[in-house]
């Protein structure tokens, strides 16, 4: 069927069933199943929820597990199409901003769109003028519910943006480079001057890292329960903070690091180098995983895609490019006038770049080099924030005049998963899946580039992992310590007599490791007759 | 003889000696009577010495006494059964008294007697408990196999369900709930009263009672018939599976023979018809023909190289039947080797053209002849083919044709012609005749008849045509040319010689162009039109001034792009130094316009152009060579995974001896263990990425270890989760179902034989139902026919017969 046509249909689960709901039998009343079988689904719709793909097998199975392995396979498939069904019950759909003919969407501004549309969403666009402590950093929670601003000149603000309720706001009374909200909104991490704070949503602090410090950029890796910092030392340290501890300080050996994004969709961290190099870390990977060149000049900013297909890098030389992550190739560039400081990605897929004054929303870039964007709004400058808000057709901009919200249709994911991520959510909710998100915290050593490396099997030889395990702690397990015969005196430890001891010892293990041997061998021959009962006539021309 | 034997390598004893002597005389009378023959007597009597002598020598053997001449004295003792039988029998011995009726009784009594066999002796007791234990282990073995099915089916089973042959409950269907409706009211009763008693379908589609009794029924007649057509199914069956074997096991050669031809004939018959209908499986087919072919043509099978075809050939010059076959031998091979032309759709048709065309003009048997004359090989026969000739001979007669085809034209040929019979030349002449008209039928065709505008057309055409032919060749005589110039300036260096040759090139190539162009002109289909309208030129202009504008910088013009990475190490290293920012960095950029442009604010941001902007960076990277260190360090990176060579030559052993002393190139070349070559890189096409190799060990602590052999079938089951957070809550049920489910309260008991049963009936294969069937058809019959008349006797017989039968069944 897939062959030839779109649909595929869904295998049996079992006979009996079938045989009891039988969908061509004639009930009595002379009704009749107007859709006979089950129902199909688009092949595009189940290759969405394969996982990995299945391997073929490289040899048959044995009779035995035939039919076992057969079952596991249709289960498998019909858990796939399962899902893949629940798809029909997404209530929102995604759509874009259209110009009219000859209209440009970039020249359409956000009053425009603020007067169309109805109230809620046009009281999603306000400005917040904060002139004093500028320029401002941003963060959204990852429900998108909740905002931390965070000015350099030290005033913090977390707001739920919704209804505009203010948590807490401080100054800190020193320079803040970045602000990160953690696994909740209950809790944010703010890199200051000298070390990292942790603060909870009252404002009260609650840890004083001293570990991480000179904290310039930070990520939170919500899978892990990891908080990843670059500093101007050139270190990237990660921090646990289900736990509260360090995993690993990495120096980079390329000076001082401020710019950094994550890989969504790997956890993998992307740092940006002064060189135009990019390079890829791990955390239980003292090297860079890949390292490219990226621009002929410093790296500005990085963004990568919910995908983890697409990478966005903007350079000194002006230049904004898009690569592929899986080919490691650049797909477009384009120049920019003055070159993106700050770049973002939203969940379905536009690039925000903050250029000059300007912030740019471009669409498609990853398919063709932009020849114009689909939005633009002009701020005060510098851009030193950009976010878009998930589940929200919203970008976030925090710039030297405070921090501007700005509406780009089409650009926040229509459908949320409650159980996920829910805007929503009570206090309960809350707090039950945070217990549910830390059962399920991955190690943070499952962190590779390809996710689903987890489901392949290890290769590596017993060999190799035995020199590995050596090299790991400096004895090997399964050498035999030699003999050394005990002291004796009067004579007994003649050259002679220490000689005749160690052949003696040394003939006792050999003939004990004959003994075993043999004993193999046996029992070889005896499955070897047992698998003989059933030979066949034809047998003896085998071999 | 016991004693004797005892004694038997001693010397003789007295006694001994005695029973010799009396054995000596009781032959006496035989030797007496045979007194008159002397020597003969001698002879005798020496072998009946020997003879005694060797049966001293413990022969067990007693001496069959023989009698030679016919005696009144014969001794009871030397009665003997003729030398057949070692014993003599019963029968022998009332054979005298056969005529007498008096001992008619006796005679029947002692025909009763039979000789009787000793009693064996009884089985030895292990041996019987042996036999017992074997016997009772088959038996139970049969028992226990009956299982079998059950327990595997119970085991593969996906889930089980304790007690096993409880009904699951489930809410019962609507039109059961609707069918189980009651009449309350007296007068619904009435009516379903009404409806019962005429046996009325009460819902819309169900047959009443008896119908559906009528349906299910079998009549006995049917049920005879459809006995006798599985019946005759089943002899059919065996016949031709007799059939079969014994046609397998035929070894006549000429048996064979035939049938091969026959298969070949019919093979080629299904290729004709698969070449009418199905020309793909025809191309298939052909090519198994073809291989059949070749494999002929390697093979010496029919040709005279063979014993038996040397052999042949000797007797061919005075056995015609030798030569014949010798004959048909080698028509097989030419058969066999012969190739099978495929006629394809244009081909044909231009074979039905020239048939049509012949029917017009030329008489039917010229058409043979042609066909003939086409078909075979010209190699073959000796001849060239008739095209070269025929352009010579047209040529001849009409003078038109190009000069060209005459330099082909071998004179060899025509000595041949000469040699040709008077025939086949009247025949050639017939067909260049007829090529020739046709050649004159296209011609004319092409002038124009008349001053019609078609045949200008046509004649225009025709001209444009050979124009464009002469064309092209110049091309390609040109281009050829500048091949060769610039190989010539790809080898010299000296820069004027380049310039003269370029001003020459260039002098050619306007010269050609020029030619081109005059020759080109009417080739131009297309029109004189304007591509760009003096209005477009204006707006692209304003175009350009807008983006001039707007983007005050210009963009180098230079465009970068991704060359294709080289291969060899070596080469990379050269290409290192050329690697520019071009080849590593990201391809065309085109400028991005925006109806808002920052206005510059930061100092770095100054307003400047891109120059000018450009300069600054190098200026502020004049030290470093970015793209250069990169590939240093990704060239490290390769080396550094690269398997190292391990040296491991030591000091001494036929060098001097003492410090600081290197050792020797040679022992260190000897010494050395080469290291593999590295798998190869991720990166290797890109040379703009390092990936790094090394295993990561933390991640592999994770990953599950599985023997080789069961990698992928692991892979494929660890490729979906089976937890809430992934799947559908009804998934997650299906997929963590447990193997085993007992129900409370409930009490398991062990299986029954009625469940054994139950899994016979499903799990039958379909002979075994048709068995089955006949079976119960065969018992109807029988009950009807007992019921007719019944006979206990009959009854018993078909009881039998139908066990018989079953057994016979199980056989099959």
């Amino acid at each position: 069927m897939d062959k030839t046509g779109k649909f595929v249909r869904k295998p049996r689960m079992n006979a009996k069933r079938r045989n009891k709901w039988d969908p061509q039998k004639k009930f009595i009343s002379g009704k009749r199943d107007p859709f006979p079988g089950d129902s199909s689904l688009h092949k595009n719709r189940i290759e969405k929820y394969e996982r990995a793909r299945k391997s073929q097998l490289n040899r048959k199975p044995f009779v035995k597990s035939k039919s076992s392995l057969h079952q596991s396979e249709v289960k498998r498939q019909t858990v796939i199409t399962q899902a893949a069904k629940h798809d029909l019950l997404l209530p929102e759909e995604s759509g874009f901003l259209k110009g009219d003919e000859g209209e440009d969407t970039c020249t359409i501004t956000q009053q425009d769109i603020a007067e169309v549309v109805d109230i809620t969403s046009a009281s999603k666009h306000f400005n917040l003028v904060l002139k004093q402590f500028g320029p401002y950093r941003t963060n959204y929670s990852r429900n998108g519910r909740y905002l931390l601003l965070g000015g350099q000149r030290g005033h913090i603000a977390a707001i739920d943006w919704y209804t505009k309720k203010l948590h807490c706001e401080i100054n800190v009374m020193e320079t803040i480079n970045d602000v990160r909200w953690l696994h909740s909104h209950t809790m944010f991490a703010v890199a200051q001057k000298k070390w990292l704070y942790i603060y909870d949503n009252l404002g009260v602090e609650l840890h004083c890292i001293k570990q991480f410090n000179d904290v310039l950029r930070m990520e939170f890796l919500p899978y892990h329960f990891l908080l990843a910092t670059c500093s101007s030392t050139g270190f990237l340290q990660y921090l646990d903070v289900s736990v509260g501890k360090e995993i690993s300080a990495t120096c980079v050996r390329a000076g001082r690091l401020n710019v950094m994004c994550q890989n969504p969709h790997n956890a993998i961290i992307h740092l940006g180098h002064s060189n135009g190099t990019v390079s890829l870390w791990s955390p239980t990977v003292k090297e860079p995983l890949v390292k490219m060149i990226c621009h002929n000049g410093a790296v500005r900013a990085l963004s990568v895609d919910r995908s983890g297909m697409y990478m966005a890098t903007s350079g000194t030389d002006k230049k904004m490019t898009i690569y592929d992550l899986r080919t490691y190739k650049p797909l477009s560039s384009c120049y920019l006038p003055l070159g993106a400081g700050t770049l973002c990605h939203s969940q379905t897929g536009l690039l925000a770049a903050g250029v000059g004054n300007i912030v740019q929303v471009y669409k498609d870039a990853h398919v063709t080099a932009p020849r114009s964007p689909y939005m633009c709004l002009s701020v005060t400058p510098p851009i030193h924030g950009l976010q878009f808000c998930p589940y929200e057709d919203v970008l976030g901009v925090g710039h030297g005049g405070g921090f501007t919200s700005m509406i780009v249709p089409g650009a926040g994911e229509a459908n949320f998963d409650g159980l996920e991520s829910n805007p929503y959510e009570t206090k309960k909710q809350q707090r039950e899946w945070e217990v549910k998100a830390l059962l399920e915290k991955i190690q943070p050593e499952l962190i590779t580039l390809d996710p689903t490396q987890l489901v392949e099997i290890d290769t590596a030889t017993v060999e190799q992992k035995r020199n590995e395990s050596l090299e790991q702690m400096g004895i090997d397990p399964t050498k035999k310590t030699p003999f050394v015969p005990r002291n004796k005196t009067k004579g007994g430890n003649s050259t002679g007599n220490v000689l005749k001891r160690k052949k003696i010892v040394a003939e006792v293990e050999k003939r004990e490791e004959i003994k075993k041997s043999i004993a193999g061998r046996e029992e070889k021959s005896v499955e070897e007759k047992v698998t003989e009962g059933h030979r066949s006539a034809l047998d003896r021309f085998k071999k | 003889m016991k004693p004797a034997k005892k004694r038997g390598h001693s010397t003789p004893g007295p006694r001994a000696m005695k029973k010799m002597t009396e054995e000596v005389v009781l032959m006496e009378p035989e030797l007496s009577a045979s007194e008159d023959e002397d020597d003969g007597d001698a002879e005798r009597k020496h072998q009946r010495l020997l003879d005694a002598i060797s049966a001293l020598g413990g022969s067990k053997r007693k001496k069959k006494s023989e009698r030679t001449e016919a005696s009144l004295q014969v001794s009871e003792f030397g009665i003997s059964a003729e030398g057949v039988r070692e014993k003599v029998c019963l029968s022998d011995l009332i054979k005298p008294i056969k005529k007498e009726k008096a001992l008619k009784k006796m005679k029947s009594q002692l025909g009763i007697i039979k000789p009787k066999k000793s009693l064996e002796l009884p089985m030895n007791k292990a041996e019987e408990q042996k036999i017992l234990r074997q016997a009772a282990y088959q038996k139970s073995s049969q028992e226990v196999s009956r299982w079998k099915k059950v327990v595997t089916e119970n085991r593969k089973a996906e889930q089980l369900v304790f007690p096993l042959n409880e009904q699951p409950l489930r809410p019962a269907p609507i039109e059961e709930n609707l069918t189980a409706w009651k009449a309350r009211t007296p007068l619904e009763m009435e009516i379903f009263s009404m409806l019962h008693k005429h046996k009325q379908p009460i819902v819309a589609p169900v047959l009443t009672p008896m119908e559906k009794a009528s349906i299910k029924a079998m009549s006995l007649e049917e049920a005879k018939r459809r006995r006798i057509e599985l019946q005759r199914a089943r002899i059919l069956q065996s016949y031709y599976q007799v059939k079969a074997r014994r046609e397998r096991k035929i070894k006549s050669k000429s048996y064979r023979k035939v049938k091969k031809k026959g298969r070949m004939k019919q093979s080629l018959k299904i290729f004709e018809e698969l070449r009418k209908t199905n020309p793909e499986a025809a191309l298939e087919e052909l090519e198994k023909l073809e291989k059949d072919r070749i494999q002929e043509r390697m093979s010496l099978k029919h040709q005279k190289t063979g014993k038996w075809a040397k052999s042949r050939a000797i007797m061919a010059k005075y056995d015609d039947e030798a030569r014949k076959a010798m004959q048909e031998q080698l028509q097989k091979h030419k058969e066999l080797t012969t190739k099978i032309a495929v006629v394809t759709e244009e081909k044909e048709e231009e074979e039905r053209e020239e048939e049509e065309e012949q029917q017009e003009i030329i008489p039917d048997f010229v058409n043979d002849a042609q066909m003939s004359l086409e078909g075979a090989n010209p190699w073959m026969t000796g001849k060239l083919r008739s095209d070269a000739k025929d352009a010579g001979t047209a040529e001849e007669a009409q003078g038109q044709v190009e000069a060209a085809a005459k330099s082909n034209e071998p004179e060899k040929e025509e000595s041949e012609e000469e040699a040709e019979s008077e025939e086949e030349t009247s025949l050639r002449e017939f067909q260049d005749r007829r090529r020739l008209r046709k050649q004159l039928g296209v011609e004319e065709s092409l002038t124009p008849d008349s001053g019609s505008a078609a045949g200008v057309a046509a004649q225009d055409h025709a001209r444009e045509v050979s124009q464009f032919n002469r064309m092209f060749q110049k091309m390609l005589e040109e281009n050829k040319k500048e091949q060769k110039l610039q190989k010539k300036l790809n080898a010299t260096a000296a820069v004027e010689e380049k310039e003269k040759k370029k001003a020459e090139v260039e002098e050619q190539k306007r010269s050609q162009e020029e030619e081109e162009d005059e020759e080109e002109d009417p080739l131009i289909i297309e029109g004189m039109d304007r591509t760009r309208t003096m209005e477009d030129l204006e707006t692209l202009r304003t175009r350009e001034t807008l983006e001039e504008l707007m983007t005050p910088q210009k963009p180098p013009d230079k465009t970068p792009q991704q060359k294709p990475p080289d291969k060899t190490p070596q080469q990379k290293k050269k290409k290192a130094q050329i690697i520019s920012a071009k080849d590593v960095l990201a391809a065309k950029a085109p400028r991005v316009h925006a109806p808002l442009l920052p206005t510059m604010m930061d100092t770095e941001e100054e307003e400047a152009d891109e120059k000018k902007q450009k300069m600054i960076i190098k200026e502020a990277f004049a030290g470093d060579d970015v793209i250069g260190d990169f590939l240093k360090e990704k060239r490290k990176a390769i080396e550094d995974a690269k398997p190292k060579d391990i040296c491991l030559a030591l000091p001494g052993w036929g060098s001097w001896g003492g410090t600081n002393l290197p050792i020797s190139a040679k022992k260190k070349r000897r010494f050395t263990l080469k290291a593999p070559p590295p798998p190869p890189r991720k990166d290797d096409k890109l040379p703009n990425v390092i990936i790094s190799e090394n295993r990561n060990k933390a991640f592999a602590a994770h990953q599950p270890y599985v023997p080789v052999k069961f990698q992928k079938r692991c892979e494929n089951f660890l490729r979906t989760p089976i937890g809430s957070t992934w799947n559908p809550e009804r998934a997650v049920q299906q997929l963590t179902a447990p193997k085993v489910v007992t129900k409370t309260g409930h009490i398991i008991e062990p299986i029954t034989d009625d469940f054994l049963q139950k899994s016979e009936v499903q799990g039958a294969d379909p002979t075994k139902v048709l068995e089955k069937e006949l079976q119960q058809l065969e018992e109807k019959i029988k009950r009807e026919t007992q019921t007719k008349d019944p006979r206990p006797q009959e009854k018993n017989k078909g009881h039998k017969k139908s066990t018989k039968s079953k057994h016979n069944n199980k056989k099959k």
